[in-house]
């Protein structure tokens, strides 16, 4: 209010909108209010603790990387290409954005479980991925990678083709343009998008809990091991409840830097396009 | 050597064929949507024909049709281009941007940066060299583009009305740059401005609708129009008809006395032009000297320097503030165009 110039807002959305965000907020106040400090500390590091955060710091990054390997070039095709059926493609890509987590964990797991699609010919081979490390990181993977393709392709679209048509002209090859232009004019969407897919990831449960179980050390990432600890020792799942609240506001803090600041950059230089261009 | 295009798009009635020697550049003018953008998009390899043929020195660029499916990508094409807006890529600096073309083509960091001092220098931007493009005014980003389609070393250069953006004090600047580089160059050059078709090109071609209504060395196209569009840019009236022994005849009928620019071939068809300024307007038919005079009705009254343009349909004249006072001059009012024989040219179209 100390702002000046018309907002427009009515007051009753104004009341509405301090609703809302109560919503949100109360439920973290109130968690916060049940944690046993004296005993935060020794709670955070018990042995079961500490191997289910690293454990899922591990799986969660492996996840980003993968998501990254796979997403980037998805979101290229789907922002660049012209193909049939890309509108049904972009619709699948999205489906685990809206898929009950432990529904995609059902469906990785007659993918590559022993009976599963390719896990009968993996199992030939020699390789077992249900209820594995690697199965965590593939449910992850799974329900992370549509915020990675998302984010970016909305990157490239509002970058436009128009700098790689020039580089095109100017004698670069595909791979060249990719590399020299296209990567590093959406790198603020790319980074956001891998932060908020590692958000994902390391918030992973159902899918997880389906397909990969919940081994100590080996699949029994932080939420599976909080989901645990709250049958047996609420105070320790509330401690480690905190900690992945802290993190989570960590990643948001980065990503809503990021496209804000990569917003500006990008603002100011179309802008100086449209003002000099 | 040479550059030749044969090129048809059916959903956009595109259907040009356009050939350039060695060193020369040629200026496309046309009205919005004629296609000049779809013609340097086709050249670049960023718009497929549905058929057609180029090739430059030889080269096939593309070779589509029946049966036909050669195609060039565009970054093995040698023709850079250079747009409305600058495009510098916004990540890297004046001096990366314009080693861009070098680097792409293989050469090393050092000799690609050479090249780029050299190209900077050439557009007297040296001193731009570390600055990224969000730092340089309008002007010196166009420069900078500029000097970075050349240092690709383009066999052919696509230039994309690369004045449009820019205010009034950088665009003589800019003009003056392209004359000088583009001396010797083969280059398209589509533009809006009669002043770029006069200082840059060798030859004008106009296109009107996805076809070339006119071809021919800048001089002729702009003295002698044949096309209305033409016309426009050169500042004439421009009236067609067919030729007579004394004259032109509109096929209304109306009789044009001018001056055979050629022996005349009556009953060829041909154009009349003169210039809005030899039109006086009177509010009664004149007589007299071999004159032509012609009932009209005033369209619309527009400030032209420091005369008043009196349009009517398709014809103009120019007359005094003062003048247009007096007559009363107003939209809808009828008056007689007149204007003498002597400023009349007529040649066959």
């Amino acid at each position: 209010m100390t702002r000046h110039g018309y907002s427009g807002i009515p007051r009753w959305v104004l009341a509405i909108a301090a609703a809302a965000a109560l919503f949100v907020l109360l439920p973290l106040a109130a968690m916060v209010a049940r944690v046993n400090w004296p005993q935060f500390i020794p709670l955070l590091t018990s042995e079961a603790s500490l191997t289910a955060l690293g454990l899922s710091l591990r799986t969660a990054a492996a996840s980003t990387v993968l998501c990254v390997l796979l997403g980037v070039p998805l979101a290229l095709v789907l922002a660049r290409g012209d193909f049939p059926g890309q509108r049904l493609l972009r619709s699948f890509v999205l489906l685990p954005l809206v898929l009950p987590p432990v529904v995609g964990g059902i469906a990785l797991l007659y993918t590559f479980g022993r009976q599963g699609l390719l896990g009968r010919s993996l199992e030939v081979a020699g390789i077992q991925i249900a209820f594995s490390t690697t199965a965590v990181v593939l449910a992850q993977t799974f329900v992370a990678l549509p915020f990675l393709v998302v984010s970016l392709e909305g990157a490239l679209r509002s970058a436009g083709s128009r700098y790689e048509a020039v580089a095109a002209t100017l004698g670069a090859r595909p791979t060249t343009v990719l590399r020299r232009v296209t990567v590093p004019l959406v790198l603020p969407g790319l980074a956001s998008g891998a932060v908020l897919s590692f958000a994902r990831s390391l918030g992973e449960f159902g899918a997880t809990l389906t397909f990969a179980g919940s081994l100590q050390g080996v699949t029994r990432t932080l939420p599976l091991e909080i989901y645990l600890q709250r049958e047996t020792d609420a105070d320790a799942a509330v401690a480690l409840s905190l900690l992945l609240v802290a993190v989570a506001v960590i990643v948001v803090g980065l990503s809503y830097r990021g496209p804000a600041a990569a917003g500006r950059r990008a603002g100011s230089s179309a802008g100086s396009g449209q003002v000099r261009g | 050597m040479t550059f030749t295009l044969d090129a048809a798009v059916a959903a956009r009635g595109f259907d040009v064929s356009l050939s350039l020697a060695e060193g020369e550049t040629v200026a496309v003018l046309g009205p919005n949507g004629a296609g000049k953008s779809t013609l340097l998009s086709i050249v670049a390899g960023l718009l497929r024909p549905d058929a057609g043929r180029a090739q430059v020195d030889g080269r096939i660029l593309f070779e589509l049709g029946p049966g036909l499916n050669a195609w060039t990508a565009p970054h093995r094409r040698g023709s850079a281009l250079l747009a409305q807006e600058p495009l510098l890529f916004p990540h890297l600096t004046a001096l990366e941007n314009v080693a861009f073309g070098p680097r792409s083509a293989g050469a090393a960091r050092a000799q690609a940066r050479q090249t780029a001092r050299h190209w900077l220098a050439e557009v007297d931007a040296a001193d731009l060299a570390g600055r990224r493009p969000a730092e340089l005014s309008g002007g010196q980003a166009q420069r900078v583009a500029v000097a970075r389609a050349l240092a690709a070393d383009p066999e052919l250069l696509l230039l994309d009305e690369p004045m449009a953006a820019l205010d009034v004090h950088a665009a003589p600047l800019l003009r003056r740059l392209l004359k000088r580089v583009l001396a010797g160059r083969r280059a398209i050059i589509v533009t809006h401005d009669v002043l770029d078709a006069y200082m840059l090109a060798d030859r004008v071609i106009v296109l009107e609708q996805g076809r070339i209504t006119e071809d021919g060395p800048t001089r002729d196209v702009l003295q002698r129009p044949r096309s209305r569009f033409a016309a426009g840019l050169a500042g004439l009236n421009l009236v067609a008809g067919t030729v007579t022994g004394t004259g032109l005849r509109t096929a209304a009928g109306q009789e044009f006395a001018g001056r055979h620019e050629e022996p005349p071939v009556p009953g060829q068809s041909g154009v009349a032009a003169f210039p809005p300024s030899a039109v006086s307007v009177f509010l009664s038919e004149a007589h007299g000297s071999p004159r032509n005079s012609f009932p009209v009705t005033v369209t619309d009254l527009e400030p032209h320097g420091d005369q008043i343009r009196v349009r009517a349909g398709e014809l103009s004249a120019d007359v005094t503030p003062a003048a247009s006072a007096d007559l009363g001059l107003a939209p809808g009012v009828g008056v007689y165009f007149v204007v003498k024989a002597a400023a009349v040219s007529i040649y066959p179209a």
